[in-house]
């Protein structure tokens, strides 16, 4: 027995959001509990808290960003934290600098947490080993965007009250989208159904390997579908190789009332933004109060964020 | 020097179908005299200079197709001198090194000074591969004939790929005028742009650009037609996927004459070993799927693979302390590639003997050259090993001047214990 005891399992946890495939259970439950009660302060007249009062963040910012970024710095703010937003877009890696060297240069100023989007897969994690504070991935690559993710299910469970048992179809550019690999991972944790509907040259290799369906009809994809998650259409990729015209793709893949008609009458319509109105989303639909949360996904990022940084900053 | 008697040892000559207990004589120019169960310690005079190898495995010397040096221009990567040390320490005598260097090895001046820094820093045998292309630029073909005559065994474009059709079917119509080797990277580029790792579920995962296994087939298929028009000594460096293995296949039960190769690593791993972005695992042709690696494995049991190569690429810490895609390509591995292909004759996969001669007679024969074999008369390069000792990879024992192992902890089974070069042991291990 007492061996037993001593065995007592402990719980290897994360120090960082690298991804949603990095982290457990538990933590996201926590995350998104913790998100709920900061929703409620965002929107009373004092929005400010102390609970990361003389912690720093620092935004390292690779790629051009608006609403992560500026939904990053909100967050820290309001939970008191000194915010620092570094664009690197023109900076110091023009300079010939790395990853490493950049990291090296701001661990010496003692940061607490570092948010970090870049352009190469993996960046995050690079990071993650070379600094003392705690990493959050803001997006890398096509592989993760898991603060994405996390603020997509908590729209739903506020609508929905759960995610579990929801059917929930992921359409467009899944191939370059790091926002449908994290909400693919975080939707199968939380016991949803995930198709992803795209044409076949958006499709990645083996995605049925990550546990969805995917489909290129359209129609059949959304079929009894609780939620209709729309991608971003990269405007560069839609001439040339991957798609024949905009035209064509919104035929087939655009959400139309007619096509959102096979999805549950309830069904709610998401969007990471930014969107192309009529491309991959009809404008009115894109606008209609009962049907799309996409204005929520926005408010309800910044505490998905804070509670993030809330999480990961107290952990180090 | 005075004649040395090696006995008591297994030796094993693939070329000469010989596995024996017996011993070898080097003589006083550095030749092997006599080899073979003759050789024992019953009739050898015994005044004579003798080695007991304690029923160790001597092999000839090995031949290693496709090792890159740093000289010129990439000398703090890896010069003559440590090629050199770590190349002994594997057991390997005998190297093609890639024209990849800066300058580009294209021209018959830059070999005087290749084969004289190759004389005076290394105590291996530096067998030069010249440009398929000037500066590998896939446009204008390089003098093969006066190249060849300089002493150039093989041309390629080592980590590049002729993409040109044109251009490569007249690369192989004129090189059947010199006789000489052309050696192909097989990997089209525009297939694979941007790519990093195997296109499959991992990069799925990773969020990585993947390689269609497409690219290097394509290629392979292009190569074998104009092959049946245009004959030349062609060879394949490395092939990675199943589909292009039943290519060769075919062909060469077709009847086609030419021959191929394959890394030890993709022999030995596969695309789930990169896990968390491991950069030393970024290596072209991209690491495959477990089925693509036992599938090589299996050509190299059948024969449809004829050489195994270190693809010995040494790599500073600043090419591969970057994000995955920012990485260079590449893995160090002359000193690692005898006991890490002896795990597939240690599971049982390949035979001994046939994993021998895929480092030894089979890319001397299609190089060309007076290596890879124990015949009498030839230099004594060789090669003594333990098959079951076991030991741990660890990067800072390994003598290659870059630290780049992509098997860093593997534990290993095989250890080179002595190698000869011209009959002078040139590596001891103590």
């Amino acid at each position: 027995m007492a061996i037993i005891k001593k065995l007592k399992a402990v719980k290897i946890e994360q120090n960082h959001l690298l991804g949603i495939q990095d982290i457990s259970f538990s933590q996201i439950s926590e995350i998104l509990k913790q998100a709920k009660t900061f929703i409620t302060l965002n929107k009373s007249d004092s929005k400010k808290t102390d609970i990361l009062r003389g912690k720093t963040q620092i935004n390292l910012f690779f790629e051009p960003s608006t609403r992560t970024q500026s939904s990053f710095e909100l967050a820290g703010k309001r939970l008191g934290a000194d915010v620092m937003s570094m664009n690197i877009v023109n900076s110091a890696i023009k300079k010939g600098e790395t990853l490493i060297d950049t990291a090296m240069t701001l661990n010496a100023m003692h940061p607490d947490i570092i948010v970090i989007r870049h352009q190469d897969s993996g960046a995050p994690n690079l990071l993650s080993q070379k600094v003392n504070c705690a990493v959050i991935n803001a997006g890398d690559g096509r592989r993760e965007h898991p603060t994405q993710a996390l603020l997509d299910a908590l729209t739903i469970i506020n609508r929905r009250g759960k995610v579990e048992g929801l059917k929930i179809a992921i359409c467009g550019d899944i191939l370059h989208s790091r926002v449908a690999r994290s909400n693919i991972y975080l939707m199968n944790m939380l016991g949803a159904e995930v198709n992803v509907i795209a044409p076949k040259t958006l499709l990645p290799h083996s995605i049925e390997r990550l546990g969805v369906k995917a489909f290129t009809d359209m129609k059949k994809g959304l079929e009894n579908c609780d939620i209709v998650m729309m991608l971003r259409l990269q405007n560069e990729r839609m001439h040339g190789s991957f798609l024949p015209s905009a035209r064509e793709y919104y035929e087939y893949f655009g959400l139309t009332p007619d096509k959102l008609k096979k999805a549950k009458k309830d069904a709610l319509i998401m969007h990471p933004g930014p969107m192309n109105r009529g491309v991959e989303i009809d404008t009115n639909l894109a606008d209609d109060i009962n049907r799309s949360v996409i204005r929520e996904q926005v408010e309800l990022g910044v505490a998905v964020r804070m509670a993030c940084l809330k999480i990961f900053c107290k952990r180090n | 020097m005075k004649e040395r008697y090696l006995i008591n040892a297994r030796i094993i000559d693939p070329k000469n179908d010989l596995d024996e207990i017996g011993g070898l004589i080097i003589d006083s120019k550095g030749l092997i005299k006599a080899v073979g169960k003759k050789v024992a310690n019953g009739n050898i005079p015994s005044t004579a200079n003798k080695i007991d190898l304690k029923r160790q495995v001597l092999i000839p010397g090995i031949v290693d197709m496709r090792v890159f040096v740093g000289e010129p221009g990439f000398e703090y990567k890896e010069n003559f001198r440590t090629l050199s040390d770590a190349a002994l320490s594997g057991g390997v005598t005998s190297v093609v090194s890639m024209p990849n260097t800066s300058p580009v090895i294209d021209n018959v001046s830059m070999v005087d000074f290749l084969k004289r820094r190759g004389r005076d820093k290394s105590r291996i045998n530096i067998f030069p591969s010249a440009a398929l292309t000037k500066n590998t630029e896939g446009k204008q073909m390089t003098e093969f004939g006066l190249l060849k005559k300089k002493g150039i065994v093989a041309f390629t474009d080592g980590v590049k790929t002729v993409q040109n059709p044109q251009v490569m079917a007249r690369i192989m119509n004129f090189a059947s005028q010199s006789e000489s080797l052309i050696m192909q990277h097989a990997e089209d580029n525009i297939l694979s742009e941007g790519g990093l790792i195997n296109e499959g579920e991992i990069s799925t995962r990773l969020g990585l650009k993947g390689i269609p296994f497409l690219a290097e087939k394509i290629i392979v298929e292009r190569d074998l037609s104009f092959l049946e028009e245009y004959f030349c000594r062609y060879h394949i460096s490395q092939i990675s996927s199943e589909k292009t293995v039943s290519v060769i296949k075919k062909a060469k039960n077709e009847g086609k004459i030419f021959t191929a190769g394959v890394s030890i690593n993709n022999l030995s791993l596969n695309e789930n070993d990169i896990g968390d972005f491991r950069t030393f695992l970024k290596l072209s042709p991209p690491l495959r799927t477990e089925n693509d690696r036992q599938s090589l494995v299996e050509a190299v049991s059948d024969g449809t693979i004829d050489v195994i190569v270190s693809d010995h690429k040494p790599e500073d810490e600043e090419s591969k302390r970057l994000t995955f895609s920012q990485a260079t390509t590449g893995a160090t591995g002359v000193e690692t590639l005898l006991p890490l292909a002896l795990e597939h004759f240690h599971n049982k996969s390949v035979k001994l003997v046939k994993l021998i001669a895929s480092i030894t007679s089979n890319p001397a024969k299609i190089l060309g050259i007076n290596k890879g074999s124990l015949e009498k008369g030839n230099e004594a390069d060789l090669c003594v090993f333990d098959i079951n000792k076991p030991w741990i990879v660890n990067k800072d024992i390994l003598k290659s001047k870059s630290k780049n192992t992509p098997i860093e902890d593997r534990k290993l089974q095989g250890q080179v214990l002595k190698t000869f070069v011209r009959g002078e042991m040139a590596f001891e291990r103590v």
